[in-house]
């Protein structure tokens, strides 16, 4: 007999997606993704001035702002063809690179590390042993005795008083939860050290955009900070100074607690590289430009088939055509009507939001998410791609860090692990961290390389952009936190005809395709264990693996109270 | 003394974005001394931790279903805080209440929250108010000041 189970919501923070499956037999026999929440706001870009896009989908998500920032401002330069100076060009990526550390440190240890950790098992280590296990994997100055002790004493405190608070939807004492009391101990004082080092991220974002939470310096053509080595009230190069000093204290974190907790508890947890493959089409962009136009990337992209590395091909350009021509998006599983037919799949130049709700159907329609495809094929997006995508163009640093933490997984797991057990759901937190001191390292290169140009006297930032008759068709990607970001624009003499984004959620929680092919979560879910369906942690394992963030690719919010799960039997 | 006036929102979709426009109108109209900051949080959440660590007082202007007719105010504070998070009034305490929870773990909650809301009467996609929740504005922003001078701080307005 199988159970169906409904987790609505399935993220701990930011809400809105829903995931049913079926299980049988202790394992996911099928899964459905659902968006619940309507996004209709390219329909409010129609008729504007396309250098106010930006601003505006910025709005769109409550965690990734500048990313959509930056991918608009890129879709309207493309469009116009419009370079921008190299001074601009590394600003923006510095607010990138700083931008997706602080997603990747609170994803983990914020919003998907107690899937792994049981806090309430931590109560009964031994600050001791926690410490000299901490110290044997790092030399991070946060991990002695009376730090990890103080750490205790807090959650003691808050457990006393029967107030877990941010720890109350947890799975504590789950039988898949695996870890030692130690073990634990360790991950919960690094959550703690994590909510004071994520700041630093985010000072380094707020100097350089200008504001916080939502960047204000990023203008079509360039970025809106006057630059000056002595001058008050630009970005000075005591600013710079104090950009650079959190910049040191980040990657301290990244490299000596992030990179080895995920590849401690993936050592820990080594039967979970055999769940949540499902999709190996990988599909990442490359970013961090290094020139004005947008044709020298810091970081490959491109597409992987069938997890086979030797498949890459790469993406290279502002203006490449293989990414350009291949992306396109069906509604037949979702809650819109195309005006050609629902069997169609539309590329984003010529896409359509036309809302039609029906309610929740099996085999009809059943999420206000489209479904992407890359020349007629389901992707999957996000670190997992783009790191594998790097590996495969020979990009160095990925190597090293790559390696780094798959020997201490297999030393941890007493076996060899290796490259193939990253297509798995403990496989992506370990690409994440990866990829993320990856961006630690580039993010330091960013800021060496505009001291270095700005010494030569040039500080240019802005490149005015001028918009002829007629129309014209722009693209801006970015590779986001997670993953693929694209907008799509159509201008047609100053003013925005057509606006579509195809944001990293849409790739990976798409519903089913024109061809009945599953989403990425749809298909990474089956053969998923299920040990409880009352207590489906397993099924959030792996859909958090892929770090959902439906604020984005969904919209709208009326939503009343939620009980996290519901389970009915079928 | 450290105070920050919170507007939260999604100015896309029309009256839910009430609570940046007032702190925009604060912002617009009124100094306001350095010990106070204005910030338009939009629908952000642990961004903003940082600013929101060990304050004096924290004033959440924001849309919030209360189960009254459209565009009636309402301030909370005190008990009804925690009530207010509880119960999901407003779309954007997934996020927000991770924060104050993210604050109470690490000993750095606000000494005081009060929370100026007022019930939506449309929340569909569009950058405008609708024109009864925009007639309160001006309203809400006087019990932003009031709740202000209230935690000692005057604000004087822009000539």
């Amino acid at each position: 007999m199988s159970k169906r189970v409904t987790i609505d919501p399935v993220t701990r923070i930011e809400g809105h997606l829903r995931v049913d499956v079926e299980v049988e037999a202790g394992h996911v026999k099928k899964a459905w993704a659902s968006g619940q929440m309507w996004r209709g706001v390219e329909n409010i870009l129609i008729g504007r001035d396309p250098r106010d896009a930006w601003a505006i989908t910025q709005r769109i998500c409550g965690v990734c702002t500048t990313v959509h920032a930056m991918a608009s401002v890129r879709a309207v330069e493309n469009a116009l063809q419009l370079e921008i100076p190299i001074n601009a060009q590394y600003i923006r990526n510095m607010i990138m690179l700083a931008h997706g550390i602080h997603d990747h440190i609170v994803h983990f240890y914020h919003l998907s590390a107690l899937d792994w950790v049981d806090v309430v098992s931590a109560l009964k280590a031994d600050p001791g042993k926690a410490a000299s296990l901490a110290q044997s994997l790092s030399n991070w100055n946060g991990n002695s005795k009376a730090e990890f002790t103080k750490v205790q004493d807090r959650i003691k405190g808050f457990v006393g008083t029967g107030q877990l608070g941010i720890f109350t939807n947890g799975y504590w004492g789950h039988p898949a939860m695996k870890l030692s009391p130690e073990v634990n101990l360790m991950a919960v004082a690094h959550y703690l050290q994590a909510l004071e080092v994520q700041r630093y991220a985010n000072k380094i974002v707020s100097i350089l955009g200008s504001k916080s939470p939502h960047i204000q310096n990023v203008a079509v053509g360039g970025v809106a900070n006057a630059l000056s080595l002595d001058s008050q009230s630009v970005l000075t190069m005591e600013r710079l100074l104090a950009v650079k000093e959190w910049m040191i204290k980040l990657d301290d974190f990244v490299k000596n607690v992030y990179l080895i907790d995920v590849a401690a508890i993936g050592g820990f947890y080594a039967d979970w590289t055999k769940y949540g493959r499902g999709i190996t089409d990988y599909l990442s962009v490359p970013d961090i430009p290094l020139d004005g136009k947008g044709t020298v990337f810091a970081l490959p992209g491109g597409y992987i088939e069938g997890g086979k590395i030797e498949s890459h091909k790469p993406i290279t350009s502002f203006n490449d055509k293989f990414f350009l021509d291949g992306v396109s998006e069906a509604v037949t599983h979702s809650w819109y009507n195309y005006s050609g037919g629902n069997d169609k799949s539309l590329h984003p130049y010529k896409g359509e939001t036309t809302p039609n709700y029906t309610d929740f159907q099996d085999d009809g329609k059943y999420s206000w998410l489209k479904s992407p495809t890359f020349y007629g094929k389901p992707m999957q997006v996000g670190p997992l791609p783009r790191v594998l995508n790097m590996l495969a163009a020979g990009h160095e640093p990925t190597k090293k860090y790559a390696t780094a933490a798959l020997d201490l997984v297999s030393t941890i797991a007493g076996a060899k692990v290796g490259l193939d057990a990253l297509h798995s759901t403990i496989g992506r937190h370990a690409a994440r961290a990866v990829g993320c001191a990856v961006q630690s390292d580039e993010l330091m290169k960013q800021w060496d390389l505009l001291l270095a140009n700005m010494g030569k006297g040039d500080m240019k930032t802005f490149n005015k952009p001028t918009f002829p008759k007629g129309e014209q068709m722009g693209v801006g990607f970015h590779e986001a936190p997670r993953g693929v970001l694209s907008h799509w624009v159509v201008i047609e003499s100053g003013v925005i005809k057509n606006y579509q984004c195809v944001v990293p959620t849409t790739w990976n929680a798409a519903p089913r395709n024109e061809k009945n092919e599953p989403g990425a979560y749809e298909a990474c879910l089956l053969g998923n264990p299920v040990a409880d369906p009352e207590k489906p942690l397993e099924v959030l394992r792996t859909v958090h693996s892929f770090d959902p963030c439906l604020a984005c690719a969904v919209h709208v919010v009326d939503q009343e109270n939620n009980p996290v799960v519901t389970v009915r039997a079928v | 003394m450290r105070i920050v006036v919170l507007g939260i929102g999604n100015i896309l979709l029309s009256d839910e974005g009430v609570g940046v426009r007032v702190v925009e109108k604060l912002e617009a109209e009124y100094i306001v001394p350095p010990e106070v900051e204005i910030i338009d949080g939009g629908t952000c959440g642990m961004e903003m931790l940082d600013q929101l660590e060990d304050l004096d007082g924290l004033i959440v202007v924001d849309c919030v279903r209360h189960g009254q007719p459209p565009a009636t105010p309402i301030l909370l504070r005190g008990d009804q805080v925690p009530v207010f998070f509880k119960t999901k009034l407003s779309p954007h305490q997934i996020s927000l209440s991770d924060v104050l929870a993210s604050l109470e773990l690490t000993d750095t909650a606000p000494k005081t929250t009060v929370i100026i809301g007022i019930q939506p009467a449309s929340m569909s996609l569009g950058m405008e108010l609708t024109p009864e929740v925009a007639a309160r504005v001006p309203e809400l922003l006087a019990t932003t000041i009031a709740e202000l001078k209230a935690l000692g701080i005057t604000v004087e307005a822009r000539s």
